[in-house]
């Protein structure tokens, strides 16, 4: 099986899809020609013509609206937004159409549109090319919000999320484009001999709503996503604590099965992200697991997150969680 | 707190004429004739800067008939275009009727502008594409939409196709083409484009069109819908509907100086305005541009000019902006008698036939109100189920829509 970094996975997924599906058409900022900023578009207008896989101006709103029209009218469009720090001006597209046209419209009309768009920190973006925006997403019912983290799971969600005949918002942790992301900026491994790049060249899916367990263990259990599901691993082997790592996968449908039965064994339940506190999609799990297993607690639920600030620059190791935040949260949930 | 200056130089415009004012609108300048007709399938955007400027009209204030815009159609197509103006009329005065008297949460009405969705539909192909705004409902009659089924989509009853979903006048119509309708004003310009860009992957003759208000298109959607039917060509017709208001927002809010239509020319599109209470001018120009767009030419932007005689909804109230009468100094009169009288003048019709048609469409609409009612008004219902709530949000209800919708029914 080959090795493939994120971007040759989600290329793959793109390419496949091109290949099994006439109605699936591709465009974005320098998507085209170029092949993307990430390159993750790369080659993909050479091998499918301009007509399927096209730039477009510099206009969100315009992407976003065009991409809906086109699934109501039988496409499944999979567009870029460069950034998510750049899908504001395409926000009333995405919450007030795409995820509401199947119901406004009792079922007339729906829109299978993916969204695809790059996430989170760790890159020096600073404000705008850092932000994990994933709760102002979760937020809105209609959409399903999906964020990958390897190679493997990046190939199996994005096939999945062009397959789904809702709107899928799919976020990809840039920061583990090229490698994963254990927090030490340093030393940034790449994806060579990790076993979630063992990507299959042939198409496969992995169910929307469905959780990974990254690594398995009986005294905590660790929620994360995105970028954040690698630092927690170095977390976890620092802290010396045997934990379940959970890579939620998808957000909006979330795994509750896969959440209860862990922090039932476990009674102890950690949640980590990126983005902000305040609303972050910690709030939403941690309310979820203290409704569905507060009888199995033995210790607070724990949430480690970016600050409630704009995300910074130079400073962006202080603000991203990291496996020394993330460990002491771990063993603040194992003193009695 | 507070700068210190003397006084404000910001520049705020007005509407042309307040309540307690006099409204006199100078008559147009163009006549019908004035204006040439470039061939749909071959001449440049530039080639109709005439018509951006100007104003197509075809018939004039007596009711006549001229120039190269005229559609030359036959009077039963014409008669046909009436009646459907005249049976939106009186099922629009029928719904406020019943928004008055509580039988629906609320409603907008086409009054002033009946000929634009109606005109420009019938000038269209069956299999193309609607994109309306809450104004252009007629648009339904002609695509053959049962009556009863409307009415008890703005009551909101058991048997409302959108089940209670969304307010009256927010219609959906798949079998007509008829894109649901969504309040955001001007988001439907914007994905107008997509979709007909979908048709053209398809290798298909369909053409789109939709429609935006001279208020909404400050909104970025109008800007994206121009420049992405330009830069790709899209075969999408696009009305800019000038009816003067934005509820209390006069037009010299939506644009600074200038008219509307003119705004295509630079984005490179083919421009017109026309007369939007003329039906003809209104049909001559919808088939001239769907004929472009037909032939691989794109899109054509459009300035419906008209006035919006009536409220902007139910909840408004324009006598405290406007004077009361506004209306009827609008040089371009009602567009429903003006195609009346043309009829009249040719020989097709005459003031019985008038008569009879009016109280034939006053039957049919008592008919259908009976009958919607039937399945539910808004005091008493049945309403919808409640398990609509949950369904239709996703393709397949997930996990936690079924939870919420259990707890419901516990409640």
């Amino acid at each position: 099986m080959p090795n493939m970094n994120m971007i040759q996975a989600l290329n793959s997924a793109l390419d496949i899809m091109l290949d099994r599906d006439r109605d699936v058409i591709i465009f974005g900022e320098d998507v085209g020609y170029f092949g993307g900023v990430f390159r993750t578009t790369d080659g993909l207008q050479e091998r499918h013509g301009d007509h399927r896989v096209f730039d477009t101006p510099l206009s969100e709103g315009g992407i976003a609206a065009t991409a809906f029209g086109m699934g109501l009218n039988g496409l499944r469009p999979v567009v870029e937004i460069q950034f998510a720090d750049y899908i504001f001006p395409a926000y009333d597209q995405i919450v007030n159409e795409m995820a509401k046209i199947r119901h406004r419209s009792g079922g007339e009309f729906w829109s299978p549109v993916t969204l695809r768009t790059p996430a989170g920190g760790g890159i020096r973006g600073g404000h705008h090319h850092s932000q994990s925006p994933e709760s102002q997403f979760t937020h809105t019912p209609g959409l399903k919000v999906v964020y990958c983290s390897t190679p493997y799971n990046a190939k199996g969600l994005l096939i999945s999320s062009i397959e789904c005949n809702d709107p899928v918002i799919f976020f990809e942790p840039k920061r583990c484009y090229r490698g994963p992301f254990y927090g030490d900026p340093h030393k940034v491994p790449t994806w060579a001999d990790h076993p979630e790049a063992e990507v299959p060249e042939e198409h496969y899916s992995i169910q929307l709503g469905k959780a990974r367990l990254a690594t398995e263990g009986d005294s905590c259990t660790v929620i994360a996503w995105g970028a954040m599901v690698h630092v927690c691993e170095k977390a976890i082997e620092e802290s010396g604590v045997s934990c379940d790592l959970i890579d939620l996968q998808s957000l909006v449908p979330w795994d509750k099965d896969a959440i209860t039965k862990s922090v039932e064994k476990t009674g102890r339940c950690v949640i980590v992200h990126e983005a902000p506190k305040t609303s972050g999609f910690g709030a939403e799990m941690a309310a979820s697991v203290q409704e569905r297993c507060f009888y199995m607690l033995e210790s607070p639920i724990e949430r480690v997150t970016g600050w409630d600030t704009p995300f910074p620059h130079t400073t962006e190791w202080d603000y991203m969680p990291g496996p020394t935040r993330i460990a002491a949260a771990i063993h603040r949930t194992q003193e009695d | 707190m507070g700068s210190d200056m003397k006084e404000s130089k910001i520049e705020v415009p007005d509407a042309p004429f307040r309540p307690g004012e006099v409204s006199s609108f100078e008559s147009w300048t163009w006549e019908p004739g004035d204006l040439s007709k470039p061939e749909a399938t071959t001449c440049t955007y530039d080639e109709t800067a005439h018509l951006a400027n100007g104003l197509v009209r075809v018939l004039d204030d007596k009711g006549e008939a001229s120039g190269e815009w005229d559609p030359d159609l036959d009077p039963e197509v014409l008669r046909l275009g009436l009646e459907h103006m005249v049976r939106l009329r009186i099922f629009d005065d029928r719904m406020m009727k019943m928004q008055r008297t509580g039988l629906l949460s609320f409603y907008m009405r086409s009054l002033g502008e009946e000929a634009v969705a109606i005109a420009q539909t019938m000038a269209l192909n069956q299999d193309d594409w609607i994109f309306p705004t809450y104004r252009q409902p007629g648009a339904q009659f002609v695509r053959g939409r049962d009556m009863v089924s409307m009415i008890c989509h703005c009551i909101g009853n058991e048997e409302d196709n959108i089940k209670g979903r969304q307010m009256p006048v927010h219609y959906s119509y798949r079998d007509g083409r008829f894109i649901s309708i969504s309040s955001p004003v001007g988001t439907q310009f914007s994905q107008a484009v997509g979709v007909a860009l979908a048709s053209k992957h398809k290798g298909l003759d369909e053409v789109t069109i939709t429609w935006i208000g001279d208020g909404a298109s400050a909104e970025g959607d109008y800007h994206y819908a121009l420049n992405f039917a330009s830069v790709y060509n899209a075969p999408v017709i696009l009305n800019l509907v000038n009816n003067q208001w934005a509820i209390s927002t006069h037009a010299n809010f939506a644009t600074g100086k200038g008219n509307f239509a003119t705004r295509g020319l630079p984005y490179g599109l083919a421009s017109i305005r026309v007369d939007g209470n003329d039906f003809l001018a209104l049909y001559s120009v919808t088939k001239w541009a769907r004929e472009r767009a037909s032939a691989g030419l794109g899109a054509t932007h459009i300035e419906v000019l008209t006035y919006r005689a009536g409220a902007h909804s139910s909840s408004d109230d324009p006598s405290r902006y406007r004077p009361g009468d506004e209306h009827t100094k609008w040089p371009g009169g009602d567009p429903v008698l003006r195609l009346k009288d043309h009829l009249i003048k040719i020989g097709e019709w005459s003031d019985k036939r008038q008569d009879d048609l009016e109280s034939r469409m006053d039957s049919e609409v008592v008919d259908a109100y009976k009958e919607a009612v039937k399945y539910g008004d808004l005091a008493n219902g049945p309403y919808p189920s409640s398990d609509t709530i949950f369904t239709e949000v996703y393709e397949e209800i997930p996990w936690h829509l079924k939870e919420q919708h259990d707890q419901m029914m516990e409640e």
